[in-house]
């Protein structure tokens, strides 16, 4: 098809001449390069947050440290510790010694690739001498992370929150979704464009009436205002559906009522079982924003540490250990493991219902 | 259909035309219960609490004390007119609309511009890579930021000194914590980014094989091919964009440690209401508020829809 859509005389390009697919692989290589050089400048944070959740805290403050996670390299000898300097050499290379002894003007060193050389003197100021750094990773920050932050609690309320609504979010979304694809009713058009016009309501306006009414009900500092709202069904998760039940062939629902199948057999036994890509990318989709959500848990669970998601959490924790980086970065990759790793288990499926969903809005 | 299969004798083809008929008959309930749970969900979230808020907002209501709510008038909204930190909020909203729209806008396009390429090779690959921030937790991903950001200790800072530029302190400036923000919400042209994607991909492809006939270069092929046909995903974006910068607060909020700082500058419209509803408790003049942000985006999109007939190219199947 794409053969038919060029032009009469430029024949493609892997049928050409030679030079004509060297020069292909030649753009292709700049431009995959040019690409590789813009998309790690644009994921560098990630960088910077894996390497600084692996350092010791002091490292940060040193002026000469490494930007990955290093310490200050030690060499026993004869049962000292001997601290190792980056010593430059006459011949202008730099080698890595023990310092034993400084003095004023010269030290005595210990090379620790070959102890048995013995002490080797050096004519300069060990002063002005800096550190050799070497590669170590520092494990700490993760646990003690993980305990101070009380990870294992958040974990579970975010699930908690997160997986109630999404429940609800996907069985409201496939019922309401079913009923605008396959079911004439007066005003179905104008309910239609009704919901979506929510799409542009900023939440603050029902913000204040509903926390008075929750507030009255008893349900601030309780789970129920972050699951409740969710299984009545939300504009962009039904629309996504509707256009995927759309595609769906009545026939089928046709051939399942002669059958003597009812509505509701129809949608289990027909609807659903069709729409399997369009349910799991709705189900991520809503799982990773009510994983992500932060507003409505810092409103409604003010107060109520034991809880708070993750994100709320996580939160509190970067106020109060604003000073210690390393902590808070450890924190931030804990946070973020879950649902990195489920997007790369379920990428082609999230890829496509949110391309699928987002053209036709 | 169904009128024929009346006339067939009941014995011929009994339950399929029978079941049908009911079905045809019971089609407006059927489908009014399924699609029921949007109507309730609609009356008890939005309806009631956008008049409740409409009724709130010319009260001087305050949750400690809700029996001593009292009918104010428009005081509220006259408080508006004198409220210098709203009046600081929504400068530091529109300004940070301005830059960050056009700014995510045109990162987004030229992204997805860049893996549509025939010429990129693992397209899928680096597509993958660009989303990939949208699935970290904004609070994580903002707590990067600001380690990336930090004057002494952040990479950025140490990037700009190694090609001799003076890095700023982003976060501590009043003037530099706009772009820093700005910067930040690159992180965020995931979705944007697929959307201009997929409608990359439906460009026919005789168009730039035309217009390449015709004689036209990349930049007038983008010009007059690329733009004008995907218009209607660049307005959705558009529209999307506005509104979610009028309604910024995770990363404002985890920045500022909730306070806005530094000297206001990070008081977006968004916080300032946080801080009036759940800080002082001055619900009455936050539900104002709300109604002002809503009236603002309101007119926005209006201003953007009217305007869009004369730059967004309605094609044949739309």
């Amino acid at each position: 098809m794409t053969a038919v859509a060029r032009p009469i005389g430029r024949p493609p390009a892997a049928a050409g001449p030679l030079h004509r697919r060297m020069r292909r692989f030649a753009v292709m290589s700049a431009v995959t390069l040019v690409a590789a050089t813009i998309v790690s400048a644009f994921l560098m944070p990630l960088g910077y947050m894996v390497a600084t959740a692996f350092k010791d805290p002091s490292q940060l403050t040193a002026i000469d440290a490494p930007l990955y996670p290093a310490a200050p390299e030690v060499f026993e000898y004869q049962g000292k510790e001997l601290k190792v300097y980056d010593v430059p050499q006459p011949d202008g290379s730099i080698k890595a010694w023990a310092l034993l002894q400084p003095h004023r003007e010269d030290a005595i060193f210990i090379d620790p690739a070959n102890p048995e050389a013995g002490e080797i003197t050096w004519i300069g100021r060990p002063r002005t001498l800096t550190q050799h750094w070497g590669f170590s990773l520092k494990v700490d920050n993760f646990t003690t992370a993980w305990e101070t932050i009380d990870f294992p609690r958040l974990f579970l309320n975010t699930f908690g929150i997160a997986g109630l609504s999404t429940l609800g979010a996907v069985l409201s979304g496939i019922c309401v979704a079913y009923g605008f694809s396959r079911f004439r009713f007066p005003g179905r058009n104008g309910l239609f464009i009704l919901m979506l016009a929510t799409i542009i309501l900023p939440f603050q306006v029902t913000l204040i009436p509903s926390y008075a009414v929750y507030l009255a009900l008893g349900w601030v500092g309780t789970w129920w205002p972050l699951i409740i709202p969710h299984f009545f069904a939300n504009a962009y998760n039904v629309f996504l559906l509707r256009q995927y039940f759309l595609t769906i062939p009545r026939e089928l629902d046709e051939a399942a009522m002669i059958d003597g199948a009812g509505p509701f057999r129809i949608l289990r036994s027909v609807i659903v079982p069709q729409a399997v890509p369009a349910i799991i990318a709705v189900t991520l989709f809503h799982f990773f924003w009510a994983w992500n959500e932060y507003f409505l848990p810092l409103v409604y669970l003010q107060g109520k540490p034991d809880l708070q998601p993750l994100a709320v959490g996580l939160a509190r924790f970067n106020a109060l250990y604003e000073q210690q980086p390393t902590l808070i970065q450890a924190a931030a990759i804990m946070a973020m493991a879950l649902p990195v790793v489920l997007f790369f288990l379920a990428q082609r499926a999230f890829m496509r219902g949110v391309v699928f969903g987002g053209v036709e809005k | 259909m169904t009128t024929t299969s009346a006339a067939v004798p009941i014995a011929a083809e009994p339950r399929p035309t029978g079941r049908w008929r009911a079905f045809r008959e019971r089609e407006s309930v059927t489908g009014l219960l399924f699609v029921s749970p949007f109507i309730v969900g609609f009356i008890l979230f939005s309806a009631i609490p956008m008049l409740a808020s409409l009724v709130l907002s010319l009260t001087d209501f305050d949750p400690r004390e809700p029996d001593e709510i009292h009918f104010i008038g428009l005081t509220n909204y006259q408080q508006m007119l004198s409220d210098p930190v709203l009046h600081e909020s929504l400068g530091v909203t529109l300004r940070f609309a301005l830059l960050v729209v056009p700014l995510t806008l045109a990162a987004a396009l030229g992204v997805a511009m860049l893996v549509n390429s025939r010429l990129l090779a693992g397209r899928h690959v680096f597509r993958t890579l660009f989303y990939m921030p949208m699935q970290i937790p904004l609070v994580a991903s903002t707590i990067v930021w600001i380690g990336v950001l930090h004057a002494t200790t952040g990479w950025l800072n140490y990037a700009l000194e190694g090609v001799g530029l003076p890095g700023p302190n982003w976060l501590q400036s009043t003037f530099w914590v706009g772009p820093a923000l700005g910067l930040m919400g690159l992180w965020g042209i995931g979705n944007m980014m697929l959307i201009f994607l997929a409608g990359l991909q439906s460009v026919p492809t005789e168009l730039y094989d035309a217009a390449k006939v015709d004689g036209a270069g990349p930049w007038a092929s983008f010009r007059h091919v690329t733009l004008p046909m995907i218009s209607p995903v660049l307005f959705y974006n558009l529209v999307i964009a506005l509104i979610a910068a009028f309604q910024y607060f995770t990363q404002a909020y985890v920045v500022s440690n909730g306070r806005g700082d530094p000297d206001r500058a990070t008081l977006f419209f968004n916080l300032n209401l946080y801080r009036e509803a759940f800080g002082f408790f001055h619900m009455g003049y936050a539900s104002a508020l709300a109604w002002l942000l809503f009236v603002i985006v309101l007119g926005l999109t209006v201003v953007l829809f009217k305007t869009a007939g004369s730059w967004v190219f309605a094609g044949g199947e739309r």
